[in-house]
């Protein structure tokens, strides 16, 4: 009997068995055992949070192997790390690390100013992320087996990502009241392949795993973008940044499981300690917005 | 009869796709998040996650011994993946919560990271005579299994399916396939637990 290995059935599945969870940031070992054992579905491996790479300024590119290799000796959830923008090398040194998912981030600095990879050519899956519908779309199209919003990370804002889900769900349910004849001028519109635009119509939903991504910061941010309809959430700089890591984790992932029960969300919000100093979003020049970046 | 009433724990993980594979096959479902859920269940899956994941949060909201508890009193429980390494008495090398109403030692991640992961055509001859659609994802399998475990299937000489009266446990995931063979089987053990209360 055949095995047949990369397949999008597994690519995307993963990405089913991570829903309803909290995905971390980590920069070392230690942090890792922190989030797993506070209940992280997976973490995501990087040198720098999001709030100290736009602190820090200047290029940012993938992690130092040694990095990601550490925190995946580290633990047993699934380890996911980031690649430039358009820079498949970079993809491609993370695949034969064995890193379990790539994010083809804007977080880093993009290595091509008009493509993204092609995510076909690799066996390990792919998340990328999204402002709207047609953005999502065209990064499926390349081969992406997991969206999330980009929001605005390392700010500890949540308004982006509430925008970027909004949007995205808005356009999902406006396709999904379309006569199929208006279906191929939207797909003009928006940027997105025309068989997944039909896709979308007809199943009310993305094709695959949507999560909420840049600025959640608190378990009531973690459950209001779960009640927006996204189907789990990373915290990036959210966690580490804040006075107590450890509870503050644990409260969100609790948060992102009972995300429709105001009890549970009230309890798991007490004595959690300072949380990350935010940032508003009109005091980011325009060229400093990570969400601007990707094609 | 009355339709059968299906509960999927809702901690984390794949818990949507169980429910809309029950629900094709005629099953009322409910998502377990609280104690209160498991009220008048005819039985239950955990789905497939992350094992660690969904172990912490049934220990910390107290789901945890009510589980144990109703299985004990007969309720049927089928775990795929992560679920499976619930239903394991032991762990390899891990010290992470479990269910343990299996008589089984599971090994995590036992066939790889992600790149790894597969999918394959499996013979499971008590569910049907035609091979099953196996997904594979970052899958265990089982090392041991207790004299009262029937093994049900195996990849590769590794065990990934066993039974142990009305426990059930997959290694693969049939809520990731459209084909509800694995599904129709558990609903028949569920079936057969109700006919002998």
């Amino acid at each position: 009997m055949t095995t047949e290995k990369g397949t999008w059935t597994v690519k995307k599945g993963l990405a089913e068995m991570l829903k309803g969870g909290v995905i971390m940031d980590v920069t070392t070992p230690e942090q890792a055992k922190i989030a797993e054992a506070a209940g992280a579905c997976a973490v995501m491996a990087l040198e720098r949070v999001p709030a100290d790479i736009r602190a820090a300024g200047g290029v940012a590119r993938m992690a130092d192997p040694t990095v990601v290799l550490r925190i995946m000796d580290a633990v047993t959830i699934p380890v996911m790390a980031k690649a430039r923008i358009g820079h498949f090398v970079e993809a491609q040194i993370l695949e034969s690390l064995g890193a379990d998912y790539i994010d083809e981030s804007e977080v880093l600095t993009p290595a091509d100013d008009l493509y993204h990879i092609n995510k076909h050519d690799f066996k390990v899956p792919f998340v990328c992320g999204a402002r709207n519908l047609g953005e999502a779309l065209r990064r499926i199209g390349e081969g992406a087996a997991m969206i999330r919003t980009k929001g605005e990370p390392g700010t500890g804002n949540v308004v982006e990502a509430v925008r970027h889900a909004r949007q995205v769900m808005s356009e999902i349910r406006k396709l999904t009241n379309m006569p199929h004849e208006e279906l191929m001028t939207f797909a003009k519109e928006i940027g997105a392949p025309y068989d997944l635009v039909c896709m979308v119509a007809k199943e009310g939903r993305l094709p695959v795993v949507n999560f909420a991504a840049g600025g959640i910061a608190t378990p009531a941010d973690a459950a209001l973008m779960m009640q927006l309809g996204v189907d789990g959430v990373f915290v990036g700089s959210g966690i580490f940044k804040s006075g107590d890591p450890v509870r503050r984790a644990k409260a969100i992932v609790a948060a992102t499981t009972h995300y429709n029960d105001p009890q549970v969300l009230a309890e798991v919000s007490k004595d959690l300690g300072e949380p990350m100093v935010g940032i508003e979003i009109p005091t980011i020049p325009a060229d400093q917005r990570m969400q601007e970046r990707g094609w | 009869m009355d339709k059968l009433k299906i509960g999927v724990l809702a901690m984390q993980g794949a818990f949507v796709e169980h429910e809309q594979m029950l629900q094709s096959l005629g099953c009322d479902t409910v998502q377990v998040r609280k104690v209160e859920h498991l009220a008048d269940l005819d039985g239950l899956i955990i789905p497939g996650g992350e094992s660690t994941t969904i172990g912490k949060l049934l220990v910390d909201f107290g789901l945890a011994e009510s589980v144990q508890k109703r299985a004990q009193q007969g309720m049927p429980v089928w775990g795929t993946c992560a679920g499976l390494i619930l239903m394991a008495k032991e762990i390899a090398g891990s010290e992470q919560y479990r269910l343990g109403l299996m008589d089984i030692t599971a090994v995590r991640n036992a066939f790889g990271r992600q790149v790894d992961s597969f999918e394959v055509p499996l013979a499971i001859d008590e569910v049907s005579s035609e091979p099953y659609p196996a997904v594979f994802i970052r899958a265990p399998f089982i090392e041991k299994a207790g004299p009262s475990v029937k093994i049900l299937a195996e990849h590769n000489g590794k065990v990934v399916m066993a039974r142990q009266g009305s426990f059930l446990a997959s290694a693969f995931h049939p809520e990731l396939t459209q084909d509800g063979r694995v599904h129709a089987y558990f609903m028949d053990v569920v079936r057969e637990s109700r006919q002998k209360v």
